[in-house]
C-alpha cells in the first residue's frame, strides 16, 4: 500500500499475479482449517511457517502459532532443551519473517512473547536489534522492542545513555536515538542519579548538540532536542504563584450593582448583584489541592469560612494554573477591611507533575466597601465615547510587580549562565530560518528569568525584529511566527507600568471600570493575562484573533469587544463561559457561521456535557435550533449579558436574533437596538 | 449491535493501568485506547470501561517534544498522535496537551517543497498524514499554522487522472486507503464541494450531531 510506483500492469504480470493470489488463497484456507479444528501437528504449524514466510501480517498466524506452542508445551516433559527447543524455533520464524518484512508488528510482538516466556538473552536480543537498527535506524517498532528487552534484563540507564551517543555519533539525523536519549536522562535527572545533576548536565547536553546542530543545521533532530532542553533550564519543577487579584499592597472598592458617587480614578471599583467578589490565584503551572485548608484567608469580612476554591476552566480535571474563590462582603455595609490570603498555609497544593508547592506565600489588601448612591442604569456602553485618562497616580499597577521568584528557587544561576552562553552561540548564525527562530525563543527564556525591573524589556524589540524577519523568510510557517509576535507584542506591553499605563483609560459610565485599549494590533494571539487581571473593559476590536483562549481567568471582565476579529464560530469563545461577569460582548464583524470546519470543538469543555443539551424550557421547545446552534446555545446560556452585539457574522440573522432572545432573556440591547419589554 | 457489544468483554481488555490491549495476547498500543473509546463513545456505553484510567494511561505516553507514541517511552509518531489526542478529545481531556509544543512539531511535518505531511521528521510526506496530522492540529486548534493551499495541491497532485483514485504520494499506485484519506483530508481543508468531517471521529458532522447531541 506505500511506496509502490504506479505502473500500468502488463498480462504476463497480472497472470503471475493471479497465479499467486490463488495459491496464498489455497494456502490460507487450509491454515484456517488447521485453526479452527485446533490443529497443532508438525504438519499444520509448518504450514502456518509458510504463510508467515509469504505474509509476515498474517496476525491470525501468529495467534495460531502461540496457540501452537502453548499446546506443545502442555504435552512435553519439562526438559529445559525441550523447552528451548520449541521457542528457539518460534524466534527463528520470527527473525525470517522480520527480514522480510522489519516493520511487522506481528513478528515484533510474537517476538515479545516467546521472549516473557524467559527464553533467549539479552546479548541474543541485543544483538538481532544492531542488526535491524543498521537497516533502519529509526525503525520504531526496533526502538520499542529495545526498550522492552532492556527493561526486561535490567540493563542501566547509563548503558543505555551511552548506546544513544554511539548512535547519535554515528549519525545526528537520528530522531529515534536523540527522543531515547531525551527519555533516560529525564529520568536521571529526576532520580538525582550520580553524575545527573540539572546545573552540570544540561550545559554539556548543550555542548554536544551544538555538534548535530551545526553540522547539519538542515535536519529537525538536533533543532526539537535543542527546544526540549531549553524547556528543561526555564522550567522550575515547584510550582510558583506568579500574580494575584487582589494583589498584595492593593486597596479595592466593593459596592453592589449601581452608581457610587464619585467613584474612584485611583483604585478599581468593583461592583456586584451577588454581594461577592472573586479572589484569583494565577500559578506558573497547572496545580491541583488549592483549598480552605491550603490557603487561609483572615479578614474581617463575615461569612467567608469554609471557602470554595473553584479551578478554572477544568471543573472535572480539578488542576489548573487559575484558581477562582468568591468572598462575600456586604454593601449597605459600609466599612473598610484588611484581608491577608497565606497560599500554601499547609501542604497539599501539587503540580500535575507530583511537585509541592512549598514556599508559602502572604499578601495583604484593603477592601473598602461602599454602598450604591442609585440604581443601575441600563443605558447602551459605548466603546469610543465618555473615557478618561488613565490616572498616572494610580495604585492598580501593583500587580505588575515581579512576585519574587528568586528566594523560590535554587540553581538561578546556572539557568541564567546558559541562556546567556546559547544566546552568544545564535547571535552570530547567518540567515538561518531554525537559527533565528531559537534565538527569538532563547531572549524570551531570557526576558523570563529577568528580575530587575530596570531591565526588564530591553530584549522585545529584537525579539518582534526576529519575528518580523521570520515572516518574511519562512512563508509557510507565517501564522506560527505572527503567533509568537504577538505574544511577544503583548509580553512588552505589560513589562512596565509606563508601557502598560499608555494603553489604559477609565470608563466614566461605570464607577470608573479600569479598562485596556488593544486594538488595531494585528493580534493573532492573548498573551500575559496573569498581568491583566484587574482588567474590567477590554477593547480587543479590529484584530487577527480567531479564540478567546486565555481570557477565562479575567474574572473582572464585565465588558469585551471582539469585533472586526477572526472568530469563526461560539465554540472559540467557549472560555467566556467562565468570565461570570461579562455584560457587554461585541463580536460583532467575525466569521461566525463562515467556515464549516470548528477547530474549538473538542476545547470547548461543554461539547461533552452534551447531555444536558437541550433539557431546559429553550431546548425543549426549540430542539432543532439548539441542535443547530449548539455552541451559541451554551457560551450564552451561561452569561447574564446585557448588551450583545452580532451584526457582520453569516450566522446572524432573524432566526438566530430571536434563539438569542430565548436563550439569553435578560438581554436589553441587541445589536444596538434596545430589546421591548426588558 | 448493542447486544453483541456486551458479549465482547471491553472491560476485560483494560489493564490495571488504563491501557487496552488489543486482545487476549496482550499487545498493548494507545491505537487500541482510541478505538475502544471511539466505538464506546458512538455506542454512548463509555461507562464500561475506566475512562480517567485510560485517560492517565495515554497521558503517560505523552513525549517530550509534546508528541504522543504506542507505549510510555515510545517516539511520537503522527498516527499515535492522532489516537491520543482524538481519544483525549472525546473524553474532555485535551488541557492535558501542550498544544504549543504539539502544534509546533504536528506543523513542522510540512514538506517545503511539495506541501505534503510526513509522520515524523525526516521521513517522506504521504497523503494518509493528511489525516492523521490534519486532524490532530484541528482538534487543538493549531491548523492555521500549516500552509493549507500547498497541502491541498499536494493530495491533489497525488491524483492518478487517468484510472481513479488517490496514491500515498506523486506518481504512486493509489488504495483505497489513501483515497479515503485523501478526500478526508481536502474536508478538513473546506474543499469545495466536500461534505465536512469531525476530525476526532472521521465521520461526517452531520452524523456525529446527531449521535452526540441527541440521548
Amino acid at each position: 500500500m506505500h511506496g509502490r510506483p504506479r505502473n500500468a500492469s502488463k498480462p504476463e504480470e497480472e497472470a503471475a499475479s493471479a497465479a499467486k493470489a490463488v495459491q496464498l488463497r489455497s494456502l490460507q484456507s487450509q491454515f484456517m482449517t488447521n485453526h479452527h479444528d485446533k490443529i497443532y501437528t508438525n504438519e499444520a504449524i509448518e504450514l502456518s511457517t509458510k504463510l508467515l514466510e509469504i505474509n509476515p501480517e498474517a496476525y491470525t498466524a501468529w495467534n495460531y502459532r502461540k496457540l501452537a506452542v502453548e499446546d506443545r508445551l502442555a504435552r512435553i516433559e519439562p526438559d529445559p532443551n525441550l523447552v528451548s527447543a520449541i521457542l528457539d524455533e518460534e524466534l527463528r520464524v520470527v527473525e525470517s519473517a522480520l527480514r522480510q518484512n522489519f516493520k511487522s508488528y506481528g513478528a515484533w510482538h510474537h517476538r515479545k512473547w516467546v521472549l516473557s516466556k524467559g527464553h533467549s538473552s539479552v546479548g541474543n536480543e541485543l544483538r538481532l536489534l544492531e542488526k535491524f537498527q543498521k537497516l533502519d535506524s529509526r525503525n520504531f517498532h526496533a526502538w520499542n522492542y529495545r526498550r522492552f528487552v532492556v527493561e526486561l534484563t535490567n540493563r542501566s540507564e547509563q548503558d543505555e545513555l551511552q548506546y544513544t551517543d554511539d548512535m547519535i555519533n554515528n549519525n545526528f539525523s537520528n530522531y529515534s536515538a536523540w527522543h531515547n536519549r531525551s527519555v533516560l536522562l529525564s529520568s536521571l535527572l529526576a532520580q538525582n542519579a550520580d553524575g545527573f545533576m540539572p546545573n552540570i548536565k544540561i550545559p554539556e547536553e548543550y555542548d554536544f548538540v551544538h555538534s548535530a546542530i551545526f553540522t547539519e543545521p538542515d535536519d529537525q533532530s538536533g533543532w526539537f532536542y535543542h527546544l526540549w532542553l531549553l524547556d528543561q533550564t526555564l522550567n522550575v519543577e515547584t510550582p510558583l504563584l506568579t500574580s494575584s487579584w487582589p494583589s498584595h499592597g492593593s486597596s479595592i472598592i466593593l459596592s453592589g450593582a449601581g452608581c457610587l458617587s464619585g467613584s474612584s480614578s485611583m483604585f478599581t471599583t468593583f461592583c456586584s448583584e451577588s454581594g461577592s467578589f472573586p479572589l484569583i490565584l494565577y500559578f506558573d503551572q497547572a496545580v491541583g489541592g488549592v483549598s480552605s485548608s491550603t490557603v487561609t484567608i483572615d479578614s474581617e469580612l463575615k461569612g467567608n469560612e469554609g471557602l470554595v476554591w473553584e479551578p478554572i476552566p477544568n471543573k472535572n480535571s480539578q488542576v489548573s494554573c487559575v484558581w477562582v474563590a468568591r468572598l462575600k462582603y456586604v454593601s449597605s455595609d459600609p466599612c473598610e477591611y484588611k484581608v491577608k490570603i497565606r497560599v500554601g498555609n499547609s501542604p497539599g497544593i501539587v503540580s500535575s507533575r507530583g511537585y509541592n508547592f512549598n514556599a508559602p506565600y502572604e499578601f495583604v489588601f484593603t477592601a473598602h466597601v461602599h454602598d450604591t448612591v442609585e440604581d443601575s442604569q441600563e443605558g447602551i456602553v459605548s466603546w469610543t465615547d465618555g473615557f478618561d485618562i488613565w490616572d498616572a497616580k494610580s495604585k492598580d499597577l501593583n500587580s505588575l510587580v515581579t512576585l519574587d521568584r528568586l528566594n523560590a528557587e535554587m540553581d538561578f544561576k546556572w539557568r541564567q549562565e546558559a541562556i546567556d552562553s546559547e544566546v552568544e552561540c545564535f547571535g552570530i548564525l547567518p540567515d538561518s530560518k531554525i537559527g533565528k527562530l531559537t534565538l527569538a525563543r532563547l531572549l524570551m527564556a531570557r526576558e523570563a528569568m529577568v528580575s530587575d525591573d530596570a531591565v526588564k524589556g530591553v530584549h522585545y524589540e529584537e525579539i518582534l525584529q526576529l519575528y518580523n524577519d521570520l515572516m518574511a523568510l519562512d512563508s509557510s510557517h507565517y501564522q506560527y511566527y505572527k503567533d509568537e509576535h504577538s505574544k511577544a507584542f503583548l509580553h512588552k506591553v505589560t513589562s512596565s507600568s509606563e508601557s502598560l499605563s499608555r494603553h489604559l483609560l477609565r470608563y466614566r459610565d461605570m464607577n470608573n471600570l479600569v479598562c485596556l485599549r488593544l486594538n488595531n494590533l494585528s493580534l493573532s494571539r492573548i498573551a500575559s493575562v496573569e498581568k491583566l487581571l484587574f482588567v474590567q473593559m477590554l477593547d480587543l476590536s479590529h484584530n487577527e484573533l480567531h479564540s478567546t483562549e486565555g481570557l477565562e481567568a479575567m474574572q473582572l471582565l464585565s465588558c469585551l469587544n471582539l469585533s472586526h476579529n477572526r472568530i469563526r464560530s461560539f465554540s472559540a469563545l467557549d472560555s467566556l463561559r467562565h468570565v461570570k461577569q461579562l455584560k457587554v460582548l461585541d463580536v460583532s464583524h467575525n466569521h461566525i457561521g463562515k467556515h464549516s470546519v470548528d477547530t474549538t470543538r473538542y476545547l470547548c469543555s461543554s461539547l461533552l456535557s452534551n447531555s444536558e443539551l437541550g433539557q431546559d424550557d429553550v431546548g425543549k421547545q426549540n430542539p432543532g435550533l439548539v441542535t443547530k446552534y449548539w455552541d451559541a446555545y451554551c457560551v450564552l446560556r451561561d452569561l447574564n449579558l446585557k448588551q450583545l452585539d452580532i451584526a457582520g457574522n453569516e450566522i446572524a440573522g432573524e432566526e438566530f436574533s430571536s434563539f438569542v432572545l430565548q436563550v439569553v432573556p435578560k438581554l436589553v440591547w441587541l445589536d444596538g437596538q434596545k430589546k421591548l419589554g426588558n | 449491535m448493542f447486544f453483541y457489544m456486551q458479549i465482547l468483554d471491553i472491560d476485560g481488555l483494560q489493564n490495571e493501568d488504563g491501557s487496552f490491549s488489543g486482545d487476549i495476547w496482550g499487545k498493548v498500543d494507545t491505537r487500541f485506547s482510541y478505538i475502544v473509546i471511539c466505538c464506546l463513545s458512538i455506542l454512548k456505553c463509555l461507562d464500561k470501561i475506566n475512562v480517567k484510567k485510560a485517560v492517565d494511561y495515554i497521558v503517560s505516553c505523552k513525549n517530550l517534544d509534546g508528541g504522543f507514541g504506542c507505549t510510555p517511552g515510545a517516539e511520537s509518531h503522527a498516527g499515535q498522535i492522532f489516537c491520543c489526542v482524538g481519544a483525549l478529545a472525546i473524553t474532555g481531556n485535551l488541557h492535558h496537551v501542550d498544544k504549543d509544543l504539539l502544534g509546533w512539531w504536528l506543523c513542522e511535518r510540512q514538506d517545503y517543497e511539495s506541501g505534503g505531511l510526513n509522520g515524523r521528521s525526516e521521513k517522506l510526506p504521504d497523503v494518509c498524514y493528511s489525516l492523521w496530522v490534519l486532524s490532530s492540529l484541528i482538534m487543538i486548534d493549531r491548523v492555521h499554522w500549516i500552509e493549507k493551499a500547498k497541502l491541498v495541491k499536494f493530495i491533489l497532485d497525488c491524483q492518478d487522472m487517468d484510472n481513479g483514485g488517490i496514491s500515498d504520494r506523486p506518481n504512486y499506485a493509489v488504495d483505497i486507503f489513501h483515497t479515503y484519506f485523501g478526500v478526508a483530508g481536502l474536508s478538513l481543508l473546506e474543499y469545495p464541494g466536500a461534505k465536512t468531517i469531525d476530525p476526532a471521529y472521521a465521520l461526517p458532522v452531520h452524523v456525529t450531531n446527531r449521535i452526540l447531541f441527541t440521548k
